[in-house]
């Protein structure tokens, strides 16, 4: 897994950070549910994309420059067709730093967020929790050292205050409680792997419904990398491309 | 590395005593084993001397007999050197007390001397530490004995980066009767660390309890303590000091922000059974509760009153402490009833929490305690033992404990700490029943078996 990994981490040294494209491909490599996407770099591929999958789809810049999609409205979803995309690749080219467009299947569930950091302490450690734009105001997290049981997933689970909206909730469908576990478990795997090569992952949100749990977006910070770049908590998020149930945010 | 001639020496030798200062830590400490212990201590000065009419040495290897433990107390320059002159002079194993290294930023000394003691197996504590304490052996503390609080021999071990937290906690532990079997004081930790000593308790057979005062570990020493505890099967209880976050350091991602030094900690502390106190009161009664029982339990607990209202008390305590109070079966509450005396049975709210009233005799505690102790809803019995009642007698204590001896089932007990029910309350602890002053300090001994669970 590493050798086929290392390359991508590599490449992403100078920005310190790796992009959403190439996160996704690491994530890929290691089992994790990703959307079905294409790194356009051109219009034509971002629609040939389009008509092979299906509209909607989601658009979001991919930029070595741009680290807050959100912040810089770089993320544009339930694109309904030709023209609309048209429409937004053309608005996309002309922002700084430009390499291209990730065009995604849109995926829905409950939102979670699964992240990763090399600990000084503790090394390689997995959090599991309430995702969303509402992470750092709900605080509903649970972590563990790595690698995982399946015992420790199912103890994180029910260790969240709102492990409702996990197990079910007035009506709402229970996630898949096997993906979610075959996930964490083969995340934190990932983790020991990569552990000294990384600093953390976000992967926020996580869509999780009773079919699948699928990663909308990630993204991996290397050591050092954003040394001073960031100094307030991080708000950028693009979860819109997904249907949340008015339950699920609740 | 051989740590018995450091934890159990025969022959000691304290290196940097005064010939002119009595209140030198090294006299203070040459003294104590000269009086009060049973090892056989030697003192070295290279101006050599007489001193409590023993004769004081110019170097170690001057003195007549092989030593297992050496005190240093020198100045720090001389340090270096005077552990150079215990290895090549067969010294065992050595505590030094000096401080002015790797805290003062002297960082080189100090791994040169650990470089110099790994290459000869030779173990030492410190520096900058208060060393060790073992009751009734010996001790390395350069504070006078008649100055010191001093728990009793027993099965609970502390180790603390700290010497004044650990000198401090020996006071709450000798006001809460546990006892010690042995207290170290690492210092700077500089060649024996935490997961050392761990190691070395979990296959100690005089510690049933291993405690720790940490501030903070290396890169990925964390990671192999917790290894460490998860294999060593005796509870672990940690107090960790440091745990608010410094400064405003950039965060880069939702991660690092939430799972924040001190989070990481005390979950992957829960996620390995290690029971972490909140404070040194949780300390004191974790160290209490697993002296008595080193088995986890799930945390269903069984409560026996004489007070409707410390019923409630004690339900809201355990609720707000995760443990649950599980109803009864028809069938226990029947064997307890048969048991009740006849006026009791009548009053007694046959539910849990169990009101036996205030016409409760020991009688009916025994039928209570026991019918609990039987049933499989419950894994820990919760005492609340108000003294008040006329039907209660200062044999209750050990009546009681023989409940645990007889089925395994840990009970745990409330009395008002007044001296008028010393001999009520030494009646449950000579006989290993932990007892709190508080429904608080009772809750938390019931959690820390809780604790233990890996989860």
């Amino acid at each position: 897994m590493l050798k086929k990994i290392k390359p991508l981490l590599d490449a992403a040294a100078e920005t310190g950070w790796v992009m959403e494209p190439d996160a996704k491909k690491i994530l890929a490599i290691a089992g994790i549910d990703v959307p079905e996407s294409a790194y356009c770099r051109r219009l034509d591929q971002a629609l040939s994309f389009a008509g092979t999958n299906g509209f909607p789809v989601a658009a979001k810049v991919v930029s070595p420059e741009i680290i807050h999609k959100s912040d810089v409205d770089g993320v544009v979803v339930g694109i309904e067709d030709k023209a609309a995309l048209e429409k937004v690749f053309d608005r996309f080219s002309r922002m700084d730093g430009f390499t291209g467009v990730h065009v995604e299947e849109m995926v829905a569930g409950a939102e979670l967020i699964v992240g990763a950091k090399t600990d000084y302490q503790f090394g390689p450690v997995v959090m599991l929790g309430i995702g969303g734009t509402g992470v750092e105001i709900y605080r509903d997290t649970a972590i563990k050292m790595a690698p995982l049981k399946k015992a420790d997933v199912i103890a994180m689970i029910s260790s969240l205050t709102a492990k409702e909206l996990i197990q079910g909730y007035r009506g709402s469908e229970a996630v898949n409680i096997g993906k979610l576990v075959g996930l964490m478990i083969g995340f934190s795997e990932m983790v020991m792997e990569i552990g000294d090569r990384i600093e953390s992952i976000d992967l926020n949100p996580v869509m999780c419904s009773a079919d699948r749990c699928v990663v909308a977006d990630a993204r991996i910070i290397l050591p050092g990398g954003l040394d001073g770049g960031i100094s307030t908590i991080d708000q950028d998020r693009d979860t819109s491309n997904t249907c949340i149930t008015s339950e699920g945010l609740l | 590395m051989d740590y018995s001639p450091l934890f159990k020496p025969d022959t000691m030798a304290v290196i940097g005593v005064s010939l002119t200062n009595e209140r030198h830590p090294a006299n203070v400490i040459y003294n104590k084993l000269l009086l009060r212990y049973p090892v056989k201590a030697y003192a070295v000065n290279p101006k050599g001397g007489i001193l409590q009419q023993e004769k004081v040495y110019t170097d170690i290897s001057m003195v007549p007999e092989t030593i297992d433990h050496a005190v240093i107390a020198a100045k720090a320059d001389y340090v270096p050197k005077i552990l150079e002159s215990c290895i090549a002079g067969g010294v065992k194993s050595a505590t030094i007390i000096s401080g002015g290294f790797a805290e003062t930023g002297k960082t080189d000394i100090q791994n040169r001397m650990v470089d110099m003691a790994r290459e000869a197996d030779f173990p030492f504590i410190g520096p900058n530490c208060l060393g060790i304490y073992s009751p009734q052996q010996f001790d390395t503390f350069f504070l006078p004995a008649e100055r010191l609080v001093r728990p009793e021999l027993g099965n609970v071990s502390f180790v603390s980066q700290s010497g004044g937290v650990l000198v401090d906690q020996m006071v709450k532990f000798a006001g809460q009767g546990i006892g010690l079997s042995l207290a170290v004081s690492i210092g700077n930790k500089a060649l024996i660390r935490e997961i050392h000593l761990l190691e070395y308790l979990a296959e100690d057979p005089n510690t049933d309890v291993i405690a720790f005062y940490i501030e903070g570990f290396n890169q990925n020493e964390g990671r192999e303590f917790v290894l460490a505890a998860e294999k060593c099967r005796k509870p672990v209880v940690v107090l960790k000091a440091g745990k608010s976050r410094q400064g405003s350091r950039a965060v880069s991602s939702h991660t690092a922000s939430l799972a924040g030094d001190y989070e990481v900690f005390s979950q992957v502390l829960r996620q390995f059974g290690i029971a972490e106190a909140k404070n040194e009161y949780e300390l004191v009664s974790f160290c209490e509760a697993l002296s008595c029982y080193p088995k986890a339990i799930t945390g269903r607990v069984g409560i026996v009153t004489v007070s409707g209202g410390h019923g409630v008390l004690s339900v809201d305590a355990c609720a707000s402490h995760g443990l649950s109070i599980p109803a009864l079966s028809a069938a226990t509450r029947n064997k307890i009833k048969a048991h009740l005396s006849p006026s009791v049975r009548e009053i007694a709210a046959l539910v849990n929490p169990l009101d036996l009233t205030g016409s409760a005799t020991d009688d009916d505690f025994l039928a209570a305690a026991n019918g609990l102790s039987q049933s499989s809803e419950i894994d820990c019995i919760l005492i609340l033992l108000l003294p008040y009642s006329p039907g209660i007698s200062s044999d209750i204590g050990a009546r009681l404990s023989h409940i645990y001896l007889k089925t395994g089932k840990p009970l745990v007990a409330y009395v008002p700490h007044v001296e008028k029910y010393r001999m009520l309350i030494e009646g449950f602890e000579l006989n290993r029943i932990p007892v709190s002053s508080s429904i608080e300090g009772a809750v938390l001994m019931v959690e820390a078996m809780k604790r233990v669970l890996p989860c």
